[in-house]
């Protein structure tokens, strides 16, 4: 089959009449076999009316070959044969198949379960609410049903966990989401305001703001054939990796507080906080807002914050290798984690789990070693970390040394830094190509995340897609718990920590 | 006048161990820290509170906290501090003390089915199994002192002087481990339950006190001090019997020994696994009976 072939460097969108039209049938036969190979997964695969037709498009990722291939196909708007459903074969694609038939009602024929996926503001079935999601029962009489959530103690977002426990131990955990969404994918649409829009993007989700804004910004550029500079670009990675670097060591200590851990908890504290005052002294924000902007920037390095990052990161890796150590060689902690909440990697492949959860599993999924953008493309690559027991230890491991990484990558590419005299302001006016569509890849410190924006005829955003790690990766959470007892459920949870509101959208 | 002095001491062991928990953690984790009396504080405000009952609960989940603190008062009351005399005291008593604190914890096990909550009912089930766990360790170690005192009543246990012996040193300092490690279960202390934790799904005893607020949550936690109180004084008794038999000694050392423990421990280690919890106390029990047993071929004079 025929795809439109283009790479994560390539500085420019892409035609939407450029991107063959297929039939169904071919690409599904087509999917059908690639995805069986590790090298192939889907970033993005959405519905958009399009005139008196739904468009599909598909963003597929070739891991091996660098990459990206994108194709479409078109069903008349009042068809109602049923496509057949790539999910009973890949359940990789069950948040894109279920996404679509909640909002088009689109029915795949073989859908395992298309229980819906957001309960979004846009969706079809007005019946179909929050509050009759369909759980998942089964019958017995020694089970018995454990209701967490939607509203949880202290500050995590809500969502509804069911589990289903024989005991203390648990056979099957149902997660509903949902109660976050907030429509950010239409508000992307309703506005041409570049500035609201870059605003919007950076509250996608709030753990993972740069990364979303770089996304953004990406496919901003990328519409307005706007190349940025080699020192902007070095600069946007400088902040993504202090962002995994500051979420990497929060989530450490965050393990360590739920096993009730107070040394390690205090000290991955003291250093989260270390880092992300760094963001602050840098933009002002400590979660980076306001410093990617599309086009250019208002926070361009300094020689003096050159300085400050580098001396900060070099304190923060080396006191965060001593707890780590420390962390890594406890056997009250290893006892807690190890063998514990277990995804194998068939099962990771199976349901498409993407980013340092995959990673833990022996899944190599990192858009930084396999569609490097920006620095990531030049000497030394990125050379991504795999564990192979997908435990909790193994993502704890994962992220002990994603932050040394990190680190090292700050520092290679700062000290060779040349603060430039001339940087561009951040352009809010610019045009948008028009009928193109474009897209940000960017891999967050929770995975990759893939942006899509087609543009109408007059050059205005028409579709705004979202994809965040967590779309998969909940799925691994409810497949790691089961057979656990359900005491563990929290640090299983914790050592995914995905994100409601990037889910929800 | 010593058994006023004896109940007064006792109130300021319960009173204190937690304060040094928490300065004792606070140090260790380089913290500021909470001010001593917090705790106090805290159930003061909490006595102030209305309460507010689900309506599902019925008169059992009113009656359990003043079950649960009334049990402990009283269980207080029959512990000696070193020379001085306890409240009540007569012939059994230690069986009477271990049965008081289990009849609170099933006031409290009750109750948390009553709400129907699935969580407080797990937590009853957990609570249960640990109490019928921990049981057999508490009656061997009573059992213990008894046969190699020759007493049932705590007094008497402890109040007769005792010349130093090295075997009783031998015993009272087990028996005391034995207390501490007891001690750390029955108030839910890290590794077996982690009070500071707000994950329901892997809490013990808080889970069952969720549904709790105001007066009857004051109740249940100066229960729980109580509680701590009384087993740390056992402990600290039973080393004062080695050697400097005063009520000056046992009352500080009382606060010391669990409260140092405890904070240590919590600031060190990492809770257990909730199924390697019934291990770990039944490795108590088996503790309890080998104590039992040394003390039983140390009493028959077997030269060693």
């Amino acid at each position: 089959m025929h795809y439109y072939i283009t790479n994560n460097t390539s500085t420019e969108a892409v035609a939407i009449k450029d991107i063959p039209e297929v039939e169904y049938a071919t690409l599904y036969n087509d999917l059908k076999e690639r995805l069986k190979q590790e090298q192939y997964h889907v970033a993005h695969y959405f519905a958009t009316p399009d005139e008196n037709r739904l468009m599909f498009y598909i963003v597929l990722l070739d891991d091996k070959e660098h990459q990206i291939m994108l194709a479409r196909f078109a069903m008349e708007y009042y068809d109602d044969i049923a496509l057949p459903s790539l999910t009973a074969l890949h359940p990789a694609l069950h948040p894109f198949e279920r996404e679509i038939t909640e909002l088009y009602n689109v029915h795949f024929g073989s859908m395992p379960w298309d229980k819906p996926l957001r309960f979004a503001e846009a969706r079809r079935n007005r019946n179909s609410t929050i509050d009759n999601y369909p759980f998942y029962t089964i019958e017995g009489e020694s089970l018995h049903e454990v209701n967490v959530g939607p509203i949880h103690a202290g500050i995590i977002e809500p969502g509804a966990f069911r589990f289903i426990c024989n005991g203390e131990k648990v056979l099957h955990l149902e997660i509903a989401l949902g109660y976050q969404h907030r429509g950010v994918e239409s508000e992307f649409t309703s506005t041409n305001n570049r500035l609201r829009q870059t605003l919007l993007a950076e509250s996608i989700a709030g753990d993972s703001a740069i990364a979303h804004t770089s996304a953004f910004a990406a496919a901003i550029e990328r519409l307005s054939d706007n190349a940025i500079s080699d020192s902007l670009a070095t600069e946007r990675i400088v902040a993504l990796e202090l962002e995994r670097m500051a979420m990497h060591i929060a989530d450490t200590g965050a393990l360590s507080m739920d096993v009730g851990y107070q040394l390690g908890q205090v000290a991955c504290e003291a250093l989260r906080t270390m880092t992300i005052n760094t963001t602050q002294a840098w933009c002002g924000n400590r979660f980076g807002k306001g410093l990617i902007r599309p086009c250019g920037t208002n926070k361009p390095l300094t020689k003096e914050k050159v300085e400050m990052i580098l001396s900060n990161v070099e304190q923060i890796s080396r006191r965060y290798a001593e707890v780590s150590d420390d962390i890594q060689s406890s056997p009250t902690l290893l006892s807690r984690f190890e063998h514990c909440g277990i995804v194998p990697q068939n099962e990771m492949q199976r349901i498409g789990g993407v980013g340092m959860a995959a990673r833990a599993s022996g899944l190599l999924r990192d858009i930084r070693s396999s569609h490097p953008w920006g620095a990531y493309n030049t000497e030394p690559r990125h050379d991504s970390c795999t564990m192979h027991d997908g435990d909790v230890m193994s993502r704890l491991k994962v992220r002990c040394e994603e932050v040394q990484q990190s680190a090292q990558r700050i520092k290679s590419l700062l000290e060779g830094y040349t603060t430039s005299e001339k940087h561009l302001r951040p352009d809010y006016e610019c045009n948008l190509k028009p009928s193109h569509l474009s897209f940000g890849l960017i891999e967050g410190w929770r995975g990759e995340i893939c942006h899509v924006a087609l543009t109408d005829d007059k050059g205005q955003i028409s579709t705004y897609k979202i994809k965040e790690p967590s779309l998969h990766n909940w799925l691994a959470l409810a497949l790691a718990v089961r057979g656990e007892g359900i005491s563990d459920f929290p640090i299983c949870n914790k050592s995914f920590n995905l994100s409601y509101c990037g889910h929800d959208l | 006048m010593g058994i006023a002095l004896n109940t007064l001491l006792m109130l300021i062991v319960a009173i204190s161990i937690t304060g040094v928990i928490n300065r004792c953690r606070a140090i260790l984790a380089g913290r500021k820290g909470l001010p001593f009396f917090q705790h106090i504080y805290n159930v003061r405000l909490l006595m102030r509170k209305g309460a507010v009952y689900s309506t599902t609960t019925t008169a059992l989940f009113r009656i359990a906290p003043a079950v649960y603190l009334g049990s402990a008062i009283v269980a207080i009351l029959f512990i000696p501090i070193a020379d001085l005399n306890p409240l009540i005291s007569f012939e059994g008593d230690v069986i009477c003390f271990a049965y008081l604190l289990a009849l609170g914890r099933f006031a409290l096990i009750l109750a948390a089915m009553d709400t129907g909550s699935s969580f407080e009912g797990m937590g009853a089930s957990r609570e249960a199994l640990y109490g019928a766990l921990i049981e057999p360790a508490i009656m061997v170690g009573f059992a213990t002192l008894a046969m190699f005192c020759g007493y049932t009543s705590f007094a008497d246990i402890f109040a007769h002087e005792q010349s130093f012996n090295l075997h009783l040193t031998i015993v009272m300092l087990l028996t005391a481990y034995l207390f501490i490690k007891i001690a750390f279960v029955e108030s839910g202390r890290v590794p077996v339950d982690d009070p500071r934790t707000h994950l329901e799904l892997t809490m013990i005893h808080e889970v069952m006190c969720l549904d709790y607020c105001g007066i009857d949550m004051a109740m249940i936690q100066i229960a729980g001090w109580l509680k701590t109180a009384s087993l740390s004084m056992l402990a600290a008794n039973a080393i004062a019997a080695t050697g400097c038999f005063h009520w000056w000694f046992a009352t500080p050392l009382a606060i010391l020994l669990t409260g140092l423990s405890v904070g240590v421990v919590e600031s060190t280690q990492a809770r257990n696994k909730l199924v390697r919890n019934t291990t770990f106390i039944v490795t108590i029990s088996a503790l309890a009976a080998l104590i039992f047993f040394i003390g039983y071929l140390l009493q028959l004079n077997i030269n060693i």
